[in-house]
């Protein structure tokens, strides 16, 4: 029973302390940013790394998701007889929920992994103690531009990504199920609002974006410096921030269109 | 100014992502049909608004001429005021009615305004007097099934009278 007791104890310890090292790290990553922005070549150098490299992936996948949103909306809606309303449907859950969750929940595959490993092999090869030992300091020097850089990429994939898929839902819908282009996007148009939808679609992308941005500098820097710490922490990099991004989409959803 | 080899790229990037946004806001949003004309507004007072919601369109002839600015319950009258946006270069006279229509059978429901034959216009702060209320489907078919069954009434009360005579 005492055993019991103090294991939850100590479970409780170490997450509050878990909370306390990342809002420390948040936190010196805040005050170190001016420095680290200052030096805008090392945030173009992450940017190049973290959204360019992560364009392929998130423009097939766009794609892709648009044919199967259309096909998919064109079954139920035509039972309905509305099948012009399928633009609307393709836009509307694009913009608003899938565009920044799928892009998210990608970016964090794609480059939160990669961040986390770069830093954890960093860490385990004594790079960022070096850095310490020359007055270098490595929040500021590795992880501000990186932190920076996957704040500025993220938004702009996932506007790429539900721009793609748009294009991607017209195809399917217009040439090849043969809905009339013109009420395909009149219907769009009339129901998606530029700052309602639009908008608050890209306050959500930026949020995801320091999310996993964030989750995985943490992972990194936190990681214990051996082959099995880095691998370890590369694979909570994924869970985790995947599981912050879907919790804080629901509270983020429920806080903007609540109506 | 330090240059670096991926610079090229990162524009590119960059560009491409700003052309997303855009197209999301033209192309997919309604960002061309906003209109941040002047507007000026009147008010009206309906019994029964039905659906109508802030937002919905004004439309006189079909042409959208001014958006509902907000709806609200007058308790004095017990009417719903209906605030509403007119864009500055359409005119009205004063003696206008406003109708509460449905575009199609179940779809959203606009105010329809028809023009008077006053020699002034309306103006901002003015109300319009002449209102039809929203139809309201229940009331309708209670209609409906009220004279469905005065007409059954009026036609079994003569059938004795028929059926007396030989």
């Amino acid at each position: 029973m005492m055993a019991f007791a103090a294991r939850i104890g100590a479970g409780l310890r170490f997450t509050l302390m878990d909370v306390g090292a990342a809002a420390r790290l948040f936190f010196a990553l805040l005050a170190r940013s001016p420095k680290a922005l200052a030096r805008f070549v090392l945030v173009r150098e992450q940017v190049f790394y973290l959204g360019n490299r992560s364009l392929s992936i998130i423009g097939v996948s766009g794609l892709f998701v648009g044919f199967v949103l259309a096909l998919q909306g064109y079954y139920t809606l035509q039972r309905y007889g509305s099948a012009e309303a399928v633009g609307l449907l393709v836009a509307l859950s694009l913009v608003r929920e899938l565009g920044p969750v799928v892009t998210a929940l990608l970016f964090a595959g794609r480059a939160g992994t990669s961040l986390t490993a770069e830093i954890g092999l960093m860490k385990a090869g004594e790079q960022l103690t070096a850095m310490e030992m020359m007055a270098v300091d490595p929040v500021q020097r590795v992880l501000a531009p990186r932190f920076w850089g996957g704040f500025i990429a993220m938004p702009l994939l996932a506007a790429v990504f539900s721009a793609v898929g748009i294009i991607g839902g017209w195809l399917v819908a217009v040439p090849l199920i043969g809905i009339d282009s013109g009420a395909f996007w009149s219907q769009m148009q009339g129901g998606v609002d530029v700052f309602a939808d639009v908008g608050n679609g890209v306050v959500k992308s930026l949020a995801f974006g320091v999310t996993v941005t964030f989750v995985a500098l943490l992972q990194g820097y936190g990681c214990k410096p051996t082959p099995e710490g880095v691998s370890a922490a590369t694979t909570r990099t994924v869970v985790l921030s995947s599981l912050a991004v879907l919790a804080l989409d629901f509270m983020l959803t429920a806080m903007m269109f609540s109506i | 100014m330090q240059a670096s080899r991926h610079d090229a790229w990162v524009g590119f990037f960059v560009l491409l992502g700003g052309a997303a946004l855009l197209f999301l806001a033209l192309k997919a949003g309604n960002l061309l049909s906003l209109s941040f004309d002047d507007t000026y507004q009147v008010s009206a007072r309906f019994d029964n608004i039905g659906g109508l919601k802030p937002n919905a369109a004004v439309k006189s002839a079909g042409v959208v001429i001014g958006r509902v600015e907000s709806i609200s319950f007058d308790d004095k009258t017990f009417q719903a005021k209906v605030v509403l946006n007119l864009h500055e270069g359409t005119l009205f006279p004063k003696d206008s009615s406003a109708k509460i229509l449905t575009s199609g059978l179940l779809g959203e429901q606009y105010i329809g305004l028809e023009p008077g034959a006053d020699e002034k216009n309306l103006a901002s702060g003015d109300v319009i007097r002449q209102t039809q209320s929203a139809v309201v489907l229940e009331n309708l078919i209670g209609q409906f099934i009220n004279s469905k069954a005065s007409d059954m009434g009026s036609s079994a009360a003569p059938a004795p009278a028929s059926g007396g005579k030989p």
